[in-house]
Order: structure tokens, then sequence, then C-alpha cells
């Protein structure tokens, strides 16, 4: 019995002397870059062999990580952080230096759940405020008729999908741990434990969601970009001691993926891209249903038409590789948040230097790429596109908000906790 | 090892290579043998079978399942043994070192899968020792400087000797049937609300 894992392109490395790597993904739209620097030659052109091993779990990705299977790999946002700072796991100190993009994640309800939204006021498409209202309206009447609480599925505890689905329902006044009851679950299984009435909705990346509005499974209620436009996602994740030993070939695969996921951006490439993810050993899905994420054209219910959802999966825009600082400050703030781990200013500042701008600026400063000046930034503050302090002058970054208004001071991290 | 038998829970979608497992164990002279291979519900099947010890696949997408389950549940975490049967260079003892429990990798063998089992739980077992000894450590730290700021303030507001606070925390916890540290944590607080 052969097991699945596959070592797509293993043979090629270091025959012509170029950098053997091993990079670990799930089958996820957003590990785009990675797939686009080999298949576009971008990683080659660094005079790295990438090999991509596809992973089934996040715990997977992160042990191999740990254990040096992996040089690098598709990591959720929140991992290196958990992995440094030792909670959930054994402490193995990581370090995040790409973002692999901002967005693409949904919170999709069963058509049940939605169906009752809908005679609590929601309509399709509605902001998530909107939303938020009419689910918290259906939990409500669910436990007046005393039945259990709704179930949400989420792919990882230290994942942006639970924080982005925590802060939505926390929002909208429904607590997350007392009036619904969230659980992991693999994506794969998620529309099946949806049909099978295991789970009531859940929060993934694509193509999850639209899989689901595919089946008739569920209809997508929020995106995440909706929730917090420009939220950050996936990084790259490395093993602290990569960068130490070799600084050249990480700053060579920063450079790859920069390029990579700048073609991955452009619109113009989005046909060619969804082939080369739709191939069985990457994604194994339908060309048609991953074009969703990149266009950002969603159908949110089965049989709708699409609609356009501004920023839905960004690659490349809006410094959207860029490791900002605050963004792992406010995973670490979520983290505190639930309960995950308590707050301590050392942590804080653990937590905080995961995200490695230096190491981003080192790589990419010889390139054509624009540095932001600063590695922290006021999330949230961003109302319109706005020009910020750059290397070569200014550079625009797009609006950021959260969909309720708070601001993210990462030097006011425990104000910004007890404020909820 | 423990003398009572063995709880083994294998964890397995394919159940021709579950049974491979299955009779590798059971030579082991392992008797208590949960198979599971329907992944619906996988988490009240767990806690249904309650475990010593559980067996899955490095491939199998519930590996994040676990990890949560082992987060919120207030049971104790179970020795988790993974594998995947494909050769790969991996160091099993590396992967234990590390405090990832076993992978068992360089193809799957009915003969080898006892003693990575034993090794497994030894090294779970000889890790959460260490842990919990770290805990008690900290805490027995963190109580001394607790006792020592307490005896400090009684010495000062009563003008008694050191091993006199001492006594008097020690006389005020048994009669309360509290930890010394306890107390001493209390008169710290009403002293802060007081002053």
């Amino acid at each position: 019995m052969q097991a699945d894992i596959e070592r797509i392109g293993a043979r090629d490395a270091s025959e012509d002397g170029s950098t053997p790597l091993t990079l670990g993904f799930i089958p996820l739209v957003d590990a785009a870059p990675l797939i686009v620097a080999k298949e576009k030659g971008f990683a080659a052109a660094e005079g790295l062999a990438l090999a991509l091993a596809r992973e089934t779990s996040w715990a997977n990705i992160r042990d191999r990580v740990m254990l040096a299977h992996f040089d690098a790999a598709h990591m959720l946002g929140p991992m290196p952080i958990a992995s440094t700072l030792g909670i959930g796991h054994v402490a193995v100190p990581m370090i995040a230096p790409f973002s692999l993009g901002l967005g693409g994640n949904a919170i999709t309800l069963s058509p049940a759940v939605y169906e009752a939204m809908e005679a609590a006021g929601a309509e399709l498409g509605a902001g998530p405020a909107a939303m938020g209202r009419a689910f918290a309206a259906v939990v409500a009447r669910g436990r007046e008729a005393g039945r259990g609480p709704l179930t949400l599925a989420v792919v990882h505890p230290f994942s942006g999908h639970n924080y982005e689905l925590r802060y939505w329902l926390a929002s909208s006044g429904i607590d997350p741990d007392r009036d619904v009851r969230i659980i992991v679950l693999p994506p794969p299984f998620m529309v099946d434990a949806v049909l099978e009435r295991q789970i009531d909705g859940f929060c993934v990346g694509e193509p999850w969601n639209s899989l689901a509005v595919e089946a008739g499974a569920g209809v997508i209620v929020a995106t995440k970009s909706a929730l917090w436009r420009q939220g950050p996602e996936k990084v790259l994740g490395f093993r602290a001691d990569f960068a130490e030993r070799s600084p050249e070939t990480l700053a060579a695969l920063l450079r790859a993926l920069s390029k990579a996921a700048a073609w991955a951006g452009h619109a113009a490439n989005h046909a060619e891209l969804s082939l080369i993810l739709a191939a069985p050993a990457y994604l194994g899905t339908s060309a048609r249903i991953i074009a969703r994420a990149l266009s950002g054209s969603l159908v949110r219910k089965s049989g709708s038409p699409p609609s356009l959802v501004p920023d839905f999966l960004v690659f490349h825009d809006h410094a959207a590789n860029f490791p900002w600082q605050s963004h792992a400050l406010w995973f670490y703030s979520q983290m505190v948040r639930w309960g995950q781990v308590p707050y301590a200013p050392g942590l804080a500042d653990t937590a905080r230097r995961v995200y490695r701008p230096d190491l981003y600026r080192a790589a990419l400063a010889g390139t054509g790429i624009d540095l932001p000046r600063a590695s922290a930034k006021v999330e949230g503050a961003l109302k319109t596109a706005t020009p910020v302090a750059s290397r070569n002058g200014a550079m625009i970054l797009g609006p950021d908000g959260f969909f309720d208004g708070r601001l993210f001071d990462p030097d006011e991290i425990e104000a910004y906790i007890a404020s909820f | 090892m423990k003398d009572a038998p063995l709880h083994i829970l294998l964890i397995d979608d394919d159940s021709v290579r579950a049974s491979v497992i299955d009779e590798g164990l059971r030579e082991a002279g392992h008797s208590r043998i949960t198979v599971i291979t329907d992944m619906r519900q996988l988490l009240r099947q767990i806690v249904e079978a309650d475990p010593d010890v559980i067996f899955i696949d490095l491939e199998n997408p519930n590996r994040d399942v676990l990890e949560q389950m082992f987060q919120v549940s207030r049971s104790v975490p179970k020795p988790v043994v993974m594998f995947v049967d494909q050769s790969d260079k991996a160091s099993t003892e590396a992967a234990i070192d590390a405090g990832v429990s076993a992978y068992v990798v360089d193809g799957l063998r009915k003969e080898r899968v006892k003693p990575i089992l034993d090794m497994a739980i030894s090294r779970f077992n000889a890790f959460h020792r260490l842990r919990e000894e770290l805990h008690r450590t900290r805490q027995a730290l963190e109580d001394r400087k607790i006792i020592d700021k307490a005896k400090g303030i009684l010495m000062k507001s009563r003008g008694i000797s050191e091993e006199e606070a001492y006594a008097l925390l020690r006389r005020t916890a048994m009669n309360e049937s509290r930890r010394v540290a306890d107390v001493a944590r209390s008169l710290i607080t009403a002293v802060r609300l007081l002053s």
C-alpha cells in the first residue's frame, strides 16, 4: 500500500547544482504561491529545486517542519506563534518571514440554518453585522426552544478560521464557548458532516466553501475579507534555526515566492492558475470552482448568480506578502482572548518576533518590490486606500477595516483585549 | 509498562492496513484493541473507547481533531503513535525526543509495531513526568515567594520574628485546613485591599 504523500518534482532536485528544498502544503487555493513558484519556474530562476509535499493535516505540517522533514511549509498564520510559545504542543521556535496572502476564507452555514436566518431578516450578500444579527436570532430561538447548541467547525484551534469565526460570533452577541459549539474537523469532511447534520456550519478556506455551495450543503454568509478587509491568513513557516543556517537559501525562496505571488495575483493569469491548481497532484478539484476564489466572484448559494467580493483573496497587492508584526500580535491577542494562553508582555514580545519583516526586507532589498518602513501598523485604521511611507517614497495600502469598526493598536494589546 | 492490559485504539480508514497493525499488536501480546475505520463522529468514538494509547495513520486528516480533543478535554492526553507506510529517512528517535509522538516510518511491518509502541509509551510517560515535575517546581518556587512576602508583612505589622511569623501562618493553615501558601496569598490580598 502506498501512502499518498506526493513528492512532486523530488526527482528534479539538485541534478543541475541547484539547491533542493522541500516544502509542505495543504491542498487549498492559498497554497498557490508555492505551487506557482515551482510550476512557473520562479524557484528555478533563483537556483532552487523545489519539491512540494502534499499533506493532509496541519498537525503534520507543523511536526514535519519541526523534524526538518520539510525546510518550510504553507502554514496557518497563528501556527508558528503557537509552536514558538509552546501552546498546544511542544515548544519549537519557528519564524514566519513571508505572508502567503490575505483573506480567502469564508463562513458557510447549512441551508436549514440559513433559511431560519432569512426568516429572521437575513438577505444573501448582506454584511457581517446584519448576518450576525440574524444568526444570533436563530441561536436565541434554539435556546428558548430548549434545543442543544448549534455546532460549527474550524480547521485547527490555532487558525485564522477559529479567530475570525469567534470574532464574528462575539461581535454579534453570541458567546462562542457557551451559545454554540466549535469543533475541529478536516476540510474534506465538512460537506458530508453538514449533510449528515453533525455540524451546522464551518469556517474554512477555499475551495471548500464553494464546494459546499455546489453540493447544496451550505450558504456562504460571510467572507473573511468582509470581517477584516486585508486580514492575514497563511504564512511560510520555517524552523527558527533555518534562517541562521541557510540565510541565502531563505532569501532566494522569498524572492521566488514574491514573484510567484505577484504572478498569481494578476487577473490575466487566473485561468491558467486555476488549471495548474486543479491538477490531481495539487488540489485535485474542478478548475471552475477554484476560479471563483481567484476572481473573488463567489456563488453564495446554490443556483444564485455570482457576486464580486472585493479583496476576497489577495496574493500580492496591498503589501500582502509583508509579515506585519501587528498581524502576529493580533493573533496573539486572540489566543489570549479565547483562553489559549495567558497575557504577559514577554509572551507578546515573543509572539511579535515570530514574524520577521527584517528577513523579508533583506531578501527583497535588491528587487523592485516596495518595502514598508514600519514593521507594525494600527490594524483597521485605513478606511480607504492610503499611501504609507516606504523605501520608494510611498506605497498604497488598501482599506483594512474590521467590520465592527474596532482598531487594533499593537502598542495597546492589553487594552484591546480588555475592550471585548 | 503497566500490568493491566493496555487498551489500544487504532484509527485507520484503510481496513486492510488496520488489520496488519491489529495482528502485529496481538502477536506482541496485546489483546485489548479497538479499531475505528469509520471516521464519522470520531470524537465521540474516541471518548467512548477511552483508550490508553492511540495509533493513527499519519495521513489521516483527523490528526487535527485529535489535538483539539487533548486541548479542550480535561482528560489526560494519551500517547499517540503515528504511522505511515512509506520509506523516509526520518528518525523515529528524533521525533520522539522532540516531544512529537512516535512516527513509524520505513515501511509498515507488523514485527515493528511492538518496539515502537513500547518506546512511544515510555517516552510519552517520561515527557509527562518531566512536565509535571517542572510544574511542581514552579509551583513550589511561587509558593515560597508568596510565603516570604506574607512573613515579611507579619514581622513588620506585629513586630515578631521570622520563625514566629511562619508558625503563625502554619497554625492558621492547620486550623482552616488550607495550604500555608493559600493563607499567605489571602493575607497579601487583604493587605493590598486595606492599604
